[in-house]
């Protein structure tokens, strides 16, 4: 017997960007310690800054070094004796997650649309109602510091969803969901506007969460329980060996697929969003709506296809049912809505139905015809437009301002073509994209992920898909009506002019989503070119 | 060259906007553009070579590798009778709506919805320009277009300035129309959609994945496939033409949207269905056409006699110029899928002659409501004797609305009838009854705006102006013109049914034996009509 311990072989060469912005993170916490309050703001958005550019950087070394594996058709590496992959998806998703920070990161910086205020309270536990601070009785929540911890939170929250979509096994798949999961908590509770709301907010998400990661550690002990191991490509091993207790397997995955749903918000896992969506800081919306969609399709993708890839005829017809349920939930409740920012939450959930759709669109690679669209491309692509739709659609929100904080309601938006054509005009540009209008980008994901769909003999699914998507024209049209062929009120809201911050996050957000509705072949092919899930 | 068609009103629709903001006259700057697209369009027409059937001045570039998708136009006799009826539209329709926008600067004239004078107008008469030549663009470009995705995208696109024309500019109830307008054709779009996706998925079953229309014709689709494919396509085109049950956002947006928009909307973007029931749902899918053909006549016919009904009932002269065009789009299905040369030539060219003389008709109409500042049928009357010269082009636009010999309309419709009778006897039957009802329909509007006695305030009003008549002139030369020499016209469109004819008869077997032909022979034939790539 050889009980030595032997530590896994780290590649660092694949691993650095990961490390650097797991490091950032604590640089960012040493920051907070020791410098002086005042610096603070400034040397925490410049590090998170650094750190994103440079994983950025480093993303796309990785990305061009990959090795080549099973003839061309995949690349990359399994890492840390098995732990993480990093392989063509995972850089994609990488590149996507860091970006999506970015954007993220320069919302949460913004101050100048409240009257140079941060968008976060002071302190996490102040009260609702609390008006202390220096701008006296009308400023709610700001008592003369701020919570920078918001950066390091944020780059800790990368790191995890990074390496959630890079798991090789569901034990580093866990453990990644907590580091990501486990900062999006914090930072939903830190509106510093409407703190009861946010609050409310916070506890819901972390009380559902919670459950959720318990479905997702009793899951994987079932599915080991299966497969004698955790990593995914023994799990595979075992499906496709066959025998054993199946029971387990089948309990086990989908336990493990109630967690991953319930971060993608698909129904019946959905009641959370809405409300989170709501009450969170709209900068933090923004950006949890993009990424941590992003990062768990990652994981979803990996762990169905790549774990149960052989048993895909077991879990397909379930995801049948929960990719319907997902986008009529979605399209069907978000018709009554009154509140922009659930609006947008019940269409995400409309959009994770979609998703869902194109995951249904897996073949086996013999199946595929030369040149034809595969589900890990489509989806891949999907979440690219609907990342960027989603943190530029957040971030015109900001924008359109009552006195007592960014108007919410839908009616409030009345007639707001006529006086802030600009920011109505770009709020419709990503209304037409989420819509799934030709020549915005959602057009041509919507069109890959339905493809695929197509492809695999999903019609059924697809059929819905067209149906919702007809339902969600509705609501999405009828809020362009609303800002452009309707008269102000009188008491309309005030467009604030943003710093050059959200300006450059919602314009670049704007040209992504035109260009990718125009030229979307270099960002398909490099979809494409990321090739299949190395195991 | 077809390219550049498309691209200068594009341009036109950019520095027509831009214009507005530096103070430049913006409506001069559209004209230029409308009127050099015109010049284009008929450089197009001189290009073209009328001996062959095939797509001309074709150009083709990949676009989107993944997805089969190319840039590609080209233009064949079909295409060029609705590029040319696009481009002759757009600047009279322009020169129609000069006011639009800025009504405050007309004195002495009504406004239609009675809306305070407001400084935010001034600068909307620039984007009303825009709009349309924007509009014009991507209307060009579906009729041009010769991949299937670059199809769906265009035809998607000509919606969102449909949409704001609609929305921005028109009467009481236009938010509502619009988004009607837009939901209902969305919806049609979507349908499509999911036939777009399902030709790439049989499409890349045999080789590389191509949006071709050449491709895509020549592909072996399975026949349980290739009915619900065509059926994806029809309900669009359906939705679009507007055929009966899919028609009811037709009256409400006419209603609603200035006669201006009304014209692009049904004499331009309308054909767009039956263009399409042509070139994609007899192009790609011969046998489930023919399979078809039973239920479409019957809707045809029921669009014919119902939109004819729904027109004698209106008391709204928009509606009733709206719900005509139900009636005549009903011909130019029956005409299109008795699936005869003849009556495919009678379509197309009621196509055009629709075109004009419903433009005619809703220009007219919309000079009849700016003088007498209601669109109320009941509310008018005795303008023949305060505007004889707008009653004269009414009655012109009327007459040829219903078919009156030596107008154009009449020969195409002559056309349809009779290749209907030669379909069946009481198909030409229930169609005919179409022609009697459109002289009820025309007449009586007649009878009741323009003679008796004049109402109330209309004594007062005068007669059109130069710019007025002059909009009406060529409208009315190309409908007596195409009355007399209608071969102009059929010269150009003949070879085309030929071709779509032979194409849906080898594809789908005769309409009564309807035996399916393999698709070798299918292969081959296209091969042999090898311009139409």
């Amino acid at each position: 017997m050889n009980d030595e311990f032997t530590g896994p072989a780290i590649e660092w060469a694949r691993l650095w960007p990961l490390f650097a912005v797991f490091g950032t993170a604590l640089v960012g916490v040493a920051v907070e310690a020791f410098a002086p309050r005042s610096a603070r703001c400034l040397i925490q958005s410049s590090v998170a800054g650094v750190g994103l550019a440079v994983a950025l950087v480093g993303t796309v070394l990785v990305a061009l070094e990959l090795p080549e594996r099973a003839g061309g058709a995949a690349r990359g590496d399994v890492t840390a004796g098995g732990a993480v992959v990093v392989d063509g998806p995972t850089v994609f998703l990488w590149g996507l997650l860091v970006v999506v920070t970015v954007g993220g990161l320069l919302l949460f910086a913004e101050r100048r649309v409240d009257a140079g205020l941060p968008v976060f309270a002071g302190q996490a536990s102040l009260p609702p109602g609390s008006t202390a601070g220096p701008g006296g009785p009308g400023e709610p929540s700001y008592e003369d510091w701020e919570h920078t911890e918001v950066y390091p939170l944020l780059v800790f929250a990368l790191g995890g969803m990074m390496l959630f979509c890079a798991s090789g096994d569901l034990l580093t798949m866990f453990v990644a969901l907590e580091i990501l999961s486990l900062p999006l908590y914090l930072l939903c509770g830190l509106a510093r506007r409407r703190r009861l709301l946010s609050q409310e907010a916070a506890m819901k998400y972390f009380l559902l969460g919670a459950f959720s990661s318990g479905f997702f550690v009793y899951g994987m002990a079932l599915v080991y329980g299966y497969a004698g191991t955790l990593n995914l490509a023994g799990v595979a091993v075992a499906v496709r060996a066959g025998g054993g207790q199946e029971v387990l397997l089948l309990v086990g995955a989908a336990m493990v697929m109630v967690a991953l749903l319930f971060k993608v918000g698909a129904v019946p896992f959905h009641s959370w969003t809405p409300d989170v969506y709501q009450g969170a800081p709209t900068a933090v919306t923004a950006y949890m709506a993009a990424a941590t969609k992003i990062a768990a399709f990652g994981a979803i993708l990996r762990f169905l296809y790549v774990g149960l890839g052989d048993a895909r005829w077991d879990w397909a017809p379930l995801l049948w049912v929960v990719a319907i349920l997902t986008m009529l939930g979605g399209v069907v409740l978000a018709v009554g809505q009154t509140e922009i920012k659930r609006l947008l939450a019940y269409s995400s959930i409309a959009h994770t139905g979609f998703l869902l759709t194109g995951v249904l669109g897996l073949q086996a690679s013999g199946d595929l015809a030369e040149g034809q669209i595969s589900s890990l491309q489509a989806v891949l692509f999907y979440l690219a437009t609907y990342g960027v739709a989603t943190v530029g659609i957040f971030a015109v929100t900001t924008l359109v301002r009552d006195p007592g904080g960014e108007a919410g309601s839908v009616a409030r938006w009345t007639g707001l073509g006529r006086t802030s054509p600009l920011v109505a005009g770009a709020f419709a540009v990503f209304l037409l994209s989420l819509a799934g209008i030709p020549l915005t980008a959602g057009f041509v994901g919507k069109w890959s992920v339905f493809a695929s769909a197509a492809g695999a003999g999903a019609w059924p699914v697809v059929a819905v898909a067209i149906t919702s998507s007809i339902i969600a024209v509705y609501f999405y049209v009828r809020h362009i009506v609303t800002m452009f062929f309707a008269d102000p009120p009188e008491d309309a809201p005030v467009v604030v002019v943003p710093s050059p911050l959200t300006s450059v996050t919602i314009a670049v957000a704007l040209i992504v989503t035109v260009a990718l509705g125009v030229v979307p072949g270099p960002l398909l092919d490099l979809a494409g070119h990321a090739g299949q899930f190395v195991r | 060259m077809l390219t550049v068609l498309i691209a200068v009103p594009l341009l036109g629709a950019v520095l027509t906007l831009l214009a507005g903001r530096v103070g430049i006259d913006a409506r001069s700057v559209a004209i230029g553009f409308a009127v050099g697209t015109l010049g284009l369009g008929v450089a197009v027409a001189a290009l073209y070579d009328y001996g062959d059937a095939g797509m001309q001045l074709t150009q083709s570039v990949e676009w989107i590798g993944v997805l089969g998708a190319h840039y590609a136009v080209g233009v064949d006799g079909l295409a060029l009778v609705m590029v040319m009826l696009t481009v002759v539209l757009v600047p009279v329709v322009l020169v129609a709506e000069w006011h639009t926008g800025e009504i405050q600067h007309v004195p002495g004239q009504g406004e239609p919805d009675g809306a305070a004078p407001r400084a935010a107008e001034k600068g909307r008469s620039a984007s009303f320009f825009a709009w349309v030549l924007g509009l014009e663009a991507a209307a060009l470009a579906v009729f041009l277009a010769t991949d299937v995705f670059l199809f769906y995208v265009v035809f998607e696109a000509t919606l969102i300035p449909a949409y704001f024309l609609v929305g921005g500019f028109g009467g009481a109830g236009r938010a509502k129309a619009a988004t009607k307008f837009l939901v209902y054709q969305l919806a049609g779009g979507l349908v499509m959609l999911a036939s777009v996706v399902g030709l790439y998925v049989v499409s890349a079953e045999s080789g590389p994945p191509s949006y071709l229309i050449g491709d895509l014709a020549a592909l072996d689709i399975g026949v349980e496939a290739g009915r619900w494919l065509f059926l994806g396509f029809f309900v669009a085109f359906a939705v679009k033409a507007p055929l009966f049950p899919l028609h009811t956002w037709l009256a409400d947006t006419t209603a609603a949207a200035t006669p201006g928009t009304s014209v692009l909307l049904i004499c331009i973007l309308d054909k767009i269905g039956t263009y399409g029931m042509i070139r994609f749902c007899l192009g790609i899918f011969p046998e489930a056409s023919v399979w078809a053909t039973p239920v479409v006549v019957t809707l045809a016919l029921v669009s014919i006699v119902y939109g004819a009904l729904l027109a004698i009932g209106q008391d709204d002269l928009l509606r009733l110029v709206g719900l005509t065009s139900l009636s005549h789009f009903g011909f130019i299905v029956l005409g299109i899928f008795v699936l005869t040369e003849q009556g495919h030539t009678g379509a197309i060219l009621y196509m055009v002659n629709h075109g004009v003389a419903t433009a005619a008709l809703f220009l007219v109409a919309g000079f009849a409501i700016r003088r007498s500042g209601t669109a109320s049928i009941r509310a008018m009357g005795g303008m023949e004797k305060t505007a004889p010269v707008l009653a004269g082009l009414f009655l012109v636009a009327g007459m040829a609305t219903l078919g009156l010999p030596g107008l154009a309309p009449f020969v195409s419709e002559f056309l349809v009838m009779v290749a209907a009778f030669d379909y069946a006897w009481y198909v030409g039957a229930v169609a005919v009854t179409g022609i009697v009802l459109a002289a009820i329909y025309v007449l009586w509007a007649y009878q009741r705006t323009m003679t008796g006695p004049a109402k109330g305030e209309l004594v007062r009003t005068g007669d059109l102006d130069r710019r007025e008549i002059g909009v009406m002139v060529p409208l009315v030369v190309a409908l007596v013109g195409f009355g007399f020499f209608p071969s102009v016209l059929t010269d150009v469109i003949e070879p085309v049914t030929g071709t779509v004819i032979d194409h849906v008869v080898d594809g789908g077997g005769e309409p009564d034996d309807g035996p399916v032909v393999p698709a070798a022979d299918v292969q081959a034939d296209t091969q042999a009509e090898g311009g139409q790539r």
